[in-house]
């Protein structure tokens, strides 16, 4: 039996879900020492930022109420799974297949009637298509794997001065120290929102989240024509979430 | 804090899957896990940079129109501010600890020493950045020139400064205390230091965060450990807020 979900993908699907919650939480955090983001090298006046952030509340950040250090405890620990558990499933998805047959898109996936076609087919009662992703799908995970969750790590990267001694090139190319700080305050809102879209999803069907623990069975499509299924759509477990 | 065993970081790691929701905080475990992870990634910083990889340098043109001051913005030792309005005439940079030839150098002796001019960005703690020329000697002229010994581990800035009661310090080890960009300044943008930026005298640690970058610095001291210093975190933030002593990330 093939798996729907590889091992690698499971167990990287939780360590990171772990990661990026302490990681947004602390984020919020150390947010609040200085809630103004700027564009460029330097930037220490409010009066110059692009963006003047609310302050979070307690329940929103870790731990729950405004410690920097202890914030930074955290997510400079978190960051080392995220980080290393990101070049992981790069490395996993390129070696098993999971990023050429799932992620990979053709020019026709990026046609309206295409992401219509996979819109209605989601809003249906799980209608068939479990064979792989939508281009939907493969759309939004391309671009946190490929966009999002890169973007994070870099831009984290280049805001160290430590780091920066090791890869001047970084900052250069993200546009300044306080430019790659804005975009490591704008990536981690855009893995939030993918994160609130991809719970809600996942919550319509129980058995999508007992499959990221169990992997799953995943259905390949019959090599030879089949005879008629006598069966309804059961065995089309929905491959989104 | 000095380089542990590349095994308690994987085991750091698996510990922070194992226990990330529970409230740990303030546990042996969590602190152990704290100190792995930062350990490992000034280990990660210094493998890829090498022990004297530099920190990007700014042009005239880039530099921010003016540099904030924060943390201790003055100092209230009427010896200080009898020095401040007159110059600095009588204040003396000490080297002491482990060294064989303790100096106690003027303003102007350090001016007559090789000097290095750096334009290079300053980045707090709390996320703000302010890019500014620094000139000074570098740090590893004087501890050359004091003959510091083999057994000194780190080096520690004594401050007249004092912040929630205590005295200002903070402490680096010997890669970034002979890192060729760790000067002691005595001037910002051209100009002697004003007092809100560290007269007379600052040190820059370019690879790191703003609270390492001592200000109103006193004295220099070799030593093997700083645990007998101060509470033991190695600097005066580490002490009070529980900072990272690596301030690299």
């Amino acid at each position: 039996m093939i798996r729907k979900h590889a091992l690698s993908t499971r167990l990287w699907h939780w360590v990171n879900a772990a990661a990026i919650i302490v990681l947004f939480m602390t984020g919020l955090n150390i947010s609040n020492a200085h809630r103004y983001l700027y564009w460029g090298d330097y930037g220490f006046e409010p009066k110059e930022a692009w963006l003047a952030v609310v302050r979070f509340p307690g329940w929103a950040t870790i731990p729950g109420h405004y410690n920097l250090a202890l914030a930074r405890d955290w997510h400079i620990t978190a960051a080392w799974p995220f980080g290393l558990g990101v070049l992981f499933i790069w490395v996993a998805m390129l070696a098993n297949g999971h990023f050429r047959r799932d992620l990979t898109t053709s020019p026709g996936d990026w046609t309206p009637g295409a992401v219509i076609a996979s819109l209605k087919a989601h809003s249906g009662a799980h209608a068939g298509g479990a064979h792989g992703y939508n281009p939907v799908q493969k759309i939004l995970y391309g671009g946190v794997f490929g966009v999002l969750l890169p973007l994070m790590l870099f831009t984290g990267l280049a805001i160290s001065p430590g780091f920066q001694a090791a890869a001047p090139w970084l900052l250069d190319v993200l546009g300044g120290r306080q430019s790659a700080r804005s975009l490591h305050f704008i990536a981690a809102w855009g893995i939030f929102s993918f994160f609130v879209i991809h719970l809600v999803l996942a919550l319509t069907d129980w058995r999508l989240i007992l499959e990221m623990f169990t992997g799953g069975r995943r259905h390949e499509a019959p090599p030879q024509p089949a005879p008629p299924p006598t069966e309804p759509a059961e065995e089309g477990v929905p491959a989104h979430g | 804090m000095v380089d542990l065993p590349r095994r308690s970081l994987l085991a750091g790691i698996a510990a922070l899957g194992a226990t990330a929701c529970s409230k740990i905080n303030e546990s042996q475990t969590a602190h152990g896990l704290f100190e792995a992870a930062e350990d490992g990634h000034r280990t990660l910083h210094r493998a890829l940079a090498g022990k004297q990889g530099l920190a990007p340098e700014y042009t005239r043109a880039e530099r921010s129109p003016t540099f904030r001051g924060n943390g201790s913005v003055t100092v209230a030792d009427p010896f200080y501010q009898q020095q401040l309005a007159s110059g600095f005439p009588d204040w003396r940079l000490e080297v002491k600890g482990l060294v064989d030839l303790p100096l106690a150098l003027s303003l102007a002796e350090l001016k007559a020493l090789p000097q290095r001019t750096q334009i290079t960005r300053h980045d707090c703690v709390e996320g703000w950045s302010a890019i500014g020329e620094w000139q000074g000697p570098q740090l590893a002229v004087l501890l050359d020139a004091a003959k510091v010994r083999s057994e000194a581990k780190f080096i520690v800035f004594r401050c007249a400064d004092t912040l929630y009661g205590r005295d200002y310090y903070e402490s680096i080890d010997m890669v970034d205390a002979y890192h060729p960009q760790t000067i002691i300044a005595h001037s910002l943008n051209g100009e002697p230091l004003p007092e809100k930026n560290g007269a007379p005298l600052r040190m820059r640690i370019e690879r790191q965060l703003g609270y390492k970058q001592a200000k109103y610095v006193k004295a220099i001291e070799a030593v093997t450990s700083f645990a007998d210093i101060g509470k033991g975190g190695g600097g005066l933030w580490e002490d009070v807020a529980g900072y990272q002593w690596y301030a690299g990330i």
